[in-house]
């Protein structure tokens, strides 16, 4: 059976999509399922920087396209968790080296290899946005509790209704329960009001997040970490599993959320 | 209340153009204005023009036909014209009189009413010249612009235009009506900015040249 192709979008730049991406690759991983990550923002690498392997890439993702090499060849296998594979992007290219069906063409030949094939979109809603999601089964958006990325996360589900894509699931990153309690920050209630599709994640503001993918060793990887965890709960509900929401810090954001779940 | 210089109105034979100044430099002026603002969505249509008490020369026949050409419409029919100009206007391939009906397309209530249940997101538009009834919230960042009423049975966020093209009498209804910008026919409303009080249905209307949303009640 093909794995399921799943691809990580959001519109706006900067709220976390390769974050994302890294740390739910490794979390599937974590729970033993084969993964392969495919770094779609090609002239933009970013992925195999967060991950770590940026120092083993030979080929990457415009190689395969080209007929340079075999998608095999070019897999990176991760250095902790051998289950995980990326497909690195091309830095020295742009968006232009390749097209839908490219895409659509090694996404699925990846599904064959693995049970989950997670892409990592590039920002925008273009040619880069279009190939991205072009073999999607599921698109996960991620935006920020900001008003221009709930604006543009609705933008790109639009664009998704409008051409009969996948279904998507939402989450929200970089949430901080204290501003939501003071009612300087959207709330995650709101999001969901407006975006109505289906939350799979709520990951809080946590610097570590930040500093351990600077190092190239996403947050998923730190048992002890809440924010750790909100990622591993991520990915056994893309998994089926019901997962409950993690309480937030906040005793009133934890009530909040229970209330409308 | 100022009159505006031309009216437009959409008919299922095409848009119907009724200027109301007597200057073509004021009517050319006002028409160039509306297409601009709704270009995409008039592209590629056909106008009726239907005067009153204007001359109509070659010139002017002329020059409202380059300015429809560079929106990529098309002038269809002149109507309202005395037998000279008629003759002048058919010399240009241009119809007198609209197939299959003896008087002007005035009387067409509902001419393309739409109905649709979803939400309409950021960037996503719904268009008609004639009613919208829409089953779902407009977010911010969309758009509904109808020749007629709008209603939203739903949160209303996004802009809003009722009666697009000149209609005056078009009401806007929403369950809760907190758009960035409401417009009716040519006036405009921005939202307050203060933060709302509980969400009511409310119906928004023209009064005395001004915008108004008042709370609905049966009675209307």
């Amino acid at each position: 059976m093909r794995g399921k192709i799943v691809t990580i979008s959001s519109g706006k730049g900067g709220v976390g999509k390769t974050t994302v991406t890294a740390n739910l690759g490794l979390g599937l991983a974590l729970l033993g399922q084969r993964v392969i990550c495919i770094d779609a923002d090609i002239g933009l690498r970013n992925l195999d920087v967060m991950l770590g392997l940026e120092n083993r890439i030979v080929y990457d993702i415009v190689n395969v396209a080209e007929g340079r090499c075999t998608l095999p060849q070019a897999l990176v296998r991760d250095k902790r968790l051998r289950t995980l594979r990326l497909l690195p992007a091309a830095q020295t290219r742009d968006k232009s080296a390749i097209t839908e069906a490219d895409m659509d063409r090694i996404a699925h030949e990846a599904a064959e290899i693995a049970d989950y094939v997670i892409i990592d979109s590039p920002a925008g809603i273009e040619h880069g946005f279009r190939y991205a999601i072009k073999p999607a089964d599921l698109v996960i958006v991620v935006t920020n509790p900001e008003v221009t990325a709930v604006r543009d996360a609705d933008r790109v589900i639009g664009l998704l209704e409008a051409n009969g894509r996948a279904p998507a699931r939402l989450i929200i990153n970089r949430l901080k329960p204290a501003l939501v309690r003071r009612n300087e920050m959207l709330d995650a209630n709101s999001i969901v009001d407006l975006l109505a599709i289906g939350l799979i994640g709520i990951v809080p503001e946590d610097s570590s997040i930040l500093t351990a993918g600077n190092r190239g060793r996403p947050v998923v990887l730190d048992e002890k970490s809440v924010a750790g965890q909100v990622f591993r709960n991520v990915a056994r509900r893309l998994q089926g599993e019901d997962v409950p929401f993690l309480p937030l810090k906040s005793p009133s954001f934890f009530k909040r959320l229970f209330g409308a779940y | 209340m100022k009159q505006m210089p031309i009216v437009l109105k959409g008919t299922p034979q095409g848009l119907l153009l009724k200027p109301q100044a007597q200057s073509w430099d004021v009517i050319l002026n006002a028409l160039e204005y509306a297409l601009q603002d709704a270009a995409a969505f008039f592209r590629g249509g056909r106008v009726i023009l239907e005067l009153e008490d204007h001359t109509f020369t070659e010139a002017n026949l002329t020059a409202l036909r380059a300015l429809l050409e560079r929106h990529e419409m098309e002038l269809w029919a002149v109507l309202g014209v005395d037998e000279a100009t008629q003759h002048l206007v058919r010399e240009h391939g241009i119809r007198t009189r609209l197939p299959g009906t003896a008087t002007p397309a005035a009387e067409t209530e509902s001419p393309e009413t739409i109905f649709a249940q979803r939400t309409l997101r950021s960037g996503q538009r719904l268009n008609t010249p004639g009613d919208v009834t829409l089953l779902g919230d407009v977010n911010p960042g969309a758009e509904v612009l109808a020749g007629g009423n709008i209603v939203i049975w739903g949160r209303a966020r996004g802009v809003l235009h009722a009666g697009a093209w000149g209609d005056e009498t078009a009401v806007v209804c929403a369950l809760d009506l907190n758009p960035a910008q409401l417009r009716i026919a040519g006036i405009i409303s921005r939202a307050p900015e203060q933060r709302r009080r509980r969400p009511q249905p409310e119906v928004a209307r023209i009064e005395d040249g001004v915008i108004i949303a008042r709370p609905w009640t049966a009675k209307g």
